[in-house]
C-alpha cells in the first residue's frame, strides 16, 4: 500500500502505477456532473473558473447529507464515463488528478497522457467505509446544487486504486 | 369480506421506515452472495475490494448511515387489497409523504430532479416515487420496494426480440448488456431480466426482478436452468469485483417472464449494482 500526499507532484505520478493500492492523504476537490457541466460551459468561454483546479485533484461524488456529529455523510464514487465529455477541457486547464468509478474513453486517456495525469478508482458502493477517511468538509462553490456542489474534503489515509496511470495503462478489466 | 380502514399515517410510517432500513442495513441474501464471492475470489484485488464492501455493510448498520450515497430513485410495486379504504388522506400522497420523510429524516441524499431535460431542478425530498399498483383480493396491503441507483441503472437496456431470435437471442442480448456495462455498475451486479408482456411490461418485470431474492429461483425449471447458466456465463467475463479484475461480476440473475404477443419476444435488462437494496412489507 503507497502512501501518497496532496497536491501530486509529477515525480510522484510518475511513480504511481495502474494497480498500486493508494492512500491518499490532503486537500481534494469534488464535483460531478451538474459542476462539471458548468466549469466546462466557463471554459468554452474563456472565463475564470469558481474555484482553482491547477495542479488539484477531483473526486467525483455526490455525499449523502452528513449525520449530526459526523463530517460527511457516506461519500462514495460515482461513474466517471459521464464527465469524460468535459475532462480533457479540465485536464489542459491543470487538473492533475480524477477519482471516480469505471471506464474512461480514449479522448480522456489520450488527455492524461499529454497532460500527465492519474486516475484513480475508488470502491464504488463502500461509501460508509470511505467517509471515514474524510475529516473535513467545506462548499467551495455552485452552493445551489446541493449534493453537486464543489466541496473541498480534507481526506488521510482515502482508499484507492490507480486505475489508469499517466502513461496510459489501465488495470479497468475489458 | 368486511372493509377495512387504515388511516394514512399507518401508509406513510410504514414506507417511511422500509426506505430507511434498506438503505442502512442490507438484505441476508446480498450479505451471504458477498461473502461467497470473497471465499472464491482468485483476484487478490477482487478479494480485497469484496472485503471493504463487507466491512462497508458493517459500518452502516452499526451507525444507520446509507451503504451507498445513492440512495436511489424510490421504486415500490404495490398489491392493494379491494377491500380497502384510506382514511384521512389518499395512498398516493401517504406513500410520498412516506418516502419524504425517510429522505429527509433518514439523512438520505436526495437524487430527483423535476424535469428530466430542461430544469433539472433537484426536489430536495427526492419524491415522486415511482409506484406501480395492481389492485389483488383482500384487506391487505403489500409492499415489495427498493432504491434504485442509477449507477447501474443507466447500464440497462431493452430490446424488442422477434420470435426467431429463439434462446440463442435472448442469452446474446443479455450477455451482451451486461459485457457493455463492464466495470461501471459497481459490480458484482444483480441482473434483473423481465422477457415477454409487451415493451413496458419486460422493463417493470426486469425491475422486479432485481428485487426478488437472489438466494430464489425462478419457479420454472427451465428459467431457473437459464439464471444459472447466464450466471456462469457473466463470471467468466473477467470484470471482477469494482471492475478490477476477477471471477465474481455478478452475484445473482433474475428472470421473470409474461405472456406475450404472436409477433414478438421482448427482453429488458436491469442491472442493479451489488448494493442492491429492497424490502417486503405488509400492511
Amino acid at each position: 500500500m503507497k502512501k501518497i500526499n496532496l497536491p501530486l507532484t509529477d515525480d510522484a505520478i510518475n511513480e504511481l502505477k495502474a494497480g498500486d493500492s493508494v492512500l491518499i492523504s490532503g486537500v481534494m476537490i469534488t464535483g460531478r456532473d451538474a459542476a462539471h457541466k458548468r466549469l466546462y460551459e466557463l471554459i468554452e468561454k474563456n472565463e475564470e473558473l469558481p474555484v482553482n483546479i491547477k495542479g488539484e485533484v477531483i473526486y467525483y461524488v455526490g455525499p449523502a447529507p452528513a449525520k449530526p456529529g459526523h463530517a460527511v455523510g457516506p461519500a462514495g464514487p460515482t461513474s466517471s464515463y459521464r464527465m469524460d465529455k468535459y475532462t480533457p477541457a479540465l485536464l489542459d486547464r491543470g487538473l492533475k488528478g480524477m477519482i471516480g468509478k469505471g471506464a474512461r474513453n480514449q479522448e480522456v486517456i489520450d488527455s492524461m497522457i499529454k497532460n500527465h495525469v492519474v486516475y484513480f478508482a475508488a470502491i464504488g458502493g463502500a461509501a460508509a467505509l470511505i467517509s471515514k477517511s474524510i475529516k473535513k468538509v467545506e462548499v467551495l462553490a455552485y452552493e445551489d446544487l446541493g449534493t453537486e456542489a464543489i466541496y473541498q474534503f480534507e481526506v488521510e489515509d482515502f482508499p484507492a486504486i490507480v486505475a489508469i496511470d499517466a502513461q496510459g495503462n489501465s488495470v479497468l478489466a475489458k | 369480506m368486511e372493509i377495512r380502514k387504515i388511516n394514512s399515517s399507518v401508509i406513510t410510517d410504514t414506507v417511511k421506515k422500509l426506505f430507511m432500513d434498506m438503505n442502512y442495513f442490507i438484505g441476508e441474501d446480498i450479505l451471504t452472495a458477498l461473502k461467497n464471492a470473497e471465499e472464491t475470489e482468485i483476484s487478490p484485488t477482487g478479494k480485497s475490494v469484496l472485503a471493504q464492501l463487507i466491512e462497508n455493510h458493517k459500518i452502516a448498520a452499526e451507525e444507520e448511515v446509507p451503504i451507498c450515497q445513492d440512495t436511489g430513485m424510490a421504486v415500490l410495486f404495490v398489491e392493494y387489497g379491494d377491500k380497502v379504504v384510506i382514511e384521512n388522506g389518499s395512498f398516493e400522497e401517504a406513500v410520498q409523504e412516506g418516502i419524504r420523510r425517510a429522505y429527509i429524516d433518514g439523512y438520505l441524499r436526495k437524487s430527483v430532479v423535476t424535469d428530466p431535460v430542461f430544469d433539472r431542478v433537484n426536489t430536495k425530498d427526492n419524491t415522486p416515487a415511482i409506484i406501480y399498483t395492481s389492485i389483488v383480493p383482500g384487506d391487505k396491503i403489500k409492499i415489495l420496494a427498493g432504491c434504485k441507483g442509477f449507477g447501474s441503472e443507466n447500464m440497462s437496456s431493452i430490446k424488442m426480440l422477434t420470435p426467431s431470435a429463439g434462446i440463442e437471442g435472448v442469452k446474446k442480448f443479455i450477455l451482451d448488456t451486461v459485457k457493455y456495462a463492464g466495470p461501471n455498475p459497481c459490480p458484482p451486479v444483480v441482473v434483473g431480466v423481465g422477457i415477454g408482456g409487451t415493451f413496458e411490461k419486460a422493463a417493470m418485470l426486469a425491475k422486479k426482478a432485481t428485487l426478488r431474492p437472489i438466494d430464489t429461483k425462478n419457479p420454472n425449471e427451465r428459467y431457473a436452468a437459464l439464471e444459472e447458466e447466464l450466471l456462469t456465463e457473466i463470471n467468466k467475463m473477467g470484470f471482477g469485483p469494482a471492475g478490477l479484475g476477477g471471477i465474481n461480476t455478478a452475484i445473482g440473475v433474475n428472470i421473470e417472464t409474461f405472456p406475450t404477443h404472436i409477433a414478438g419476444m421482448p427482453v429488458a435488462v436491469n442491472i442493479c449494482c451489488h448494493a442492491a437494496r429492497h424490502k417486503e412489507t405488509e400492511i
